[in-house]
């Protein structure tokens, strides 16, 4: 093929050392010598408490404000002001959401969202957000992060806590005329909040 | 699988010579290795059986030979010594070089088999062939896939990859400054939490071995280890907990403890000694050897302390698993040990009765595997399988056994114990244990019947007793 010719060609040429190349392989090798004498006199196997880490030290610190989590916690620690209602997320839910999960969150192409009729401890057990996810601020989460899978990020923070809203009056933790913000959303205790036992955590990452 | 046209007096050679230690054919598993008890024995033996073993030494038994030649197909066979001057492919040029090789033309239906979801195309998952494969590493397009919302096209000189939380201060690297840290190499497995889940169906699924158990694959992951990054920003006290997030479409987030963080996990920048497969996390993701796939995160772009889990979606509404009593467990983060007869497997049908070499897969995300048992009666006896060496912790482990088809109905179980002395637990154990809707992490003894025409089906050996409780 000629393509294959020409990447063949190219390569050669790129392979043509100069003094230049040869000038900056001597650098590099003179600063990797340098570097293994400074390990050496760690005095400490290098990667058993990540000396080395310290040693090459190219981490580029950044300030406090860029560095603030966006992480959402099961207290509410990390969710973004805002509101929106069970009635926007109705709206919000059908026009976006509905074409997967069904216009009341089941009977779509993706997970049911809503309308267990088999508890958990059930031979057949269904399993929805309102009596499986243990937290309410999960939901608002994930829709954040990741909904609707073609367009994710499309809507606004308004919007999303309409839909977390709507999904928590389909399964029953939400009135009709309900409208949610940050201090609601974590104020609501889910069903299944105990339901779930740690397995592989050590002692010390256990909750206090 | 075996040639056809065997001498007869080698055949007859090769039968007397070989023990059965256990019924239904199980040879026993020294005979094919180099410096075992079978080392006088392998020259008797037809051509075929040596190529499917690995182990023989096949240059020299062809040159002491010369009514034996290997056919262009990788087979052996049995052939005039000037056969090889008609072969076309020595009378033409072969094609030239190529920059970067691809499986041969021959190959092309070892494939990835993919299941997605036809409502949004990036979300679901793609199998390893297994079935199809030899060795303990899994080529690099070959690996499993799992994306929940696709494959980011990431520019490697812009992405970063940040520390920030409980730490002394927050740091940010490029993949060039990374580069320049000391890096780790760990040949491990990475499988889904999902892997085999078919198997909590009421009737055994009939699939081949890759598109049932295919969501595991294994690697060498080359990297650097993570506490040195922590060591750098200065990881505080209270920070007890990492979570790790990609940069894809749903920036999948996972919370690890930090004592494992620290202890074994790796920022994964090369997979078989070339970078990241974009769909493997290009340019970099989280490595924990031993731990289900969905916390190796790919695309990682940050790490952040934390003094408890954030009960992301993907670790409290999935990848928990409901037991009966309506509790599920959560963070399952260790694999529990598994083994896989790859060959001869399910949807395969022997030629004919004779030798052939069982083979398989076996791991244990708690470390080594210390052994390997072959059952060809349904489980109520067992031979030791041979393990390919060396056996790496957390790794693919080859093992092998000789087996004699009678031409009867026999069927094929295989047992993993790994170095902590746990075994893989019979279907009807880990059911007992479990219940039938944990969906993740099924790790049960997985059987074949051989039925008398050869062809092989996946079957429950508990059957009768599923049909009375359902």
């Amino acid at each position: 093929m000629v393509s294959a010719q020409a990447a063949r060609v190219r390569a050669e040429a790129g392979m043509r050392p100069s003094a230049a190349f040869f000038l900056l392989v001597l650098a590099l090798l003179g600063e990797g010598l340098l570097g293994v004498r400074a390990l050496a006199g760690a005095k400490v196997p290098v990667g058993q408490h990540g000396e080395a880490g310290l040693l090459v030290g190219l981490g580029r610190p950044v300030s406090a404000r860029d560095a603030g989590s966006a992480l959402v916690f099961p207290d509410g620690t990390g969710l973004p002001s805002g509101r929106g209602s069970v009635e926007l997320g109705k709206e919000v839910f059908v026009r976006a959401c509905a074409a997967c999960h069904g216009s009341r969150g089941e009977g779509g192409t993706a997970d049911a969202l809503s309308g267990a009729e088999m508890a958990l401890d059930s031979a057949t057990p269904d399993k929805v957000i309102g009596n499986y996810w243990p937290y309410a601020a999960t939901l608002f989460d994930f829709i954040q992060r990741a909904m609707p899978l073609s367009a994710p990020k499309s809507l606004s923070t308004d919007e999303v806590y309409a839909v977390t809203a709507y999904l928590l009056f389909l399964n029953g933790l939400l009135e009709a005329g309900a409208t949610l913000d940050a201090a609601s959303l974590a104020a609501i205790e889910m069903p299944n909040r105990d339901g779930f036992i740690w397995i592989d955590v050590p002692s010390e990452s256990m909750p206090p | 699988m075996v040639t056809r046209s065997r001498p007869k007096r080698l055949q007859s050679a090769a039968d007397a010579a070989v023990r059965e230690v256990a019924p239904g054919g199980l040879l026993d598993r020294r005979h094919f290795l180099r410096g075992g008890l079978g080392v006088a024995l392998l020259a008797p033996l037809p051509v075929g059986v040596l190529a499917a073993t690995g182990a023989g030494s096949e240059a020299s038994l062809v040159a002491d030979n010369p009514s034996v030649v290997t056919g262009p197909d990788g087979h052996g066979a049995v052939a005039r010594p000037d056969a090889q001057s008609a072969l076309a492919s020595t009378r033409t040029p072969g094609t030239p070089f190529s920059n970067y090789g691809s499986p041969s033309r021959h190959e092309s239906e070892v494939i990835r088999w993919i299941s997605d979801n036809p409502a949004a195309p990036g979300n679901g998952i793609s199998w390893t062939p297994l079935h199809a494969l030899e060795g303990t590493l899994t080529p690099n397009g070959l690996h499993f896939e799992r994306h929940h919302n696709g494959v980011p096209d990431i520019d490697p000189a812009k992405h970063r990859l940040r520390f920030e939380g409980l730490v002394e201060q927050a740091l940010e690297f490029s993949l060039d400054d990374l580069l320049r840290y000391p890096m780790q190499s760990v040949q491990c497995v990475i499988e889904c939490g999902g892997n085999s889940n078919a198997g909590w169906n009421k009737r055994p699924i009939q699939a081949p071995v890759g598109y049932f158990h295919g969501l595991v694959s294994a690697s060498e992951w080359v990297g650097v280890p993570v506490r040195h990054l922590l060591a750098e920003a200065g990881n505080l006290k209270s920070a007890r907990w990492v979570v790790a997030e990609g940069a894809d479409a749903i920036e999948h987030h996972m919370s690890i403890p930090i004592a494992r963080i620290l202890d074994s996990a790796l920022i994964g920048l090369y997979q078989n000694g070339e970078r990241l497969r974009p769909e493997n996390g290009y340019p970099m993701r989280l490595i924990v050897p031993g731990c289900e796939g969905v916390l190796h995160v790919k695309w990682l772009r940050r790490m952040t302390l934390t003094d408890r889990p954030v009960m992301s979606r993907n670790e409290t509404a999935k990848y928990t698993e409901l037991l009966p009593s309506g509790k599920a467990r959560a963070f399952t983060f260790v694999m529990q040990p598994k083994s896989i007869i790859t060959s001869p497997s399910c949807g395969m049908t022997l030629p004919e009765r004779g030798f052939y070499e069982i083979k398989g897969l076996a791991w244990s995300g708690r470390g080594r595997i210390r052994k390997v048992e072959i059952s060809a009666d349904g489980g109520r006896n067992w031979a030791e399988a041979a393990l390919d060496t060396p056996v790496q912790p957390r790794a693919f482990t080859r093992f092998r056994i000789p087996w004699r088809w009678n031409g009867q109905r026999a069927t094929l179980v295989s047992r993993a114990t790994d170095e902590t002395g746990e075994t893989q637990p019979t279907r009807r154990e880990l059911v007992a244990a479990r219940g039938r809707n944990g969906y993740f992490h099924y790790n049960a003894q997985v059987s074949y019947a051989v039925l008398e025409d050869g062809y092989l089906e996946h079957v429950y050996l508990e059957d009768d007793a599923e049909d009375r409780a359902w």
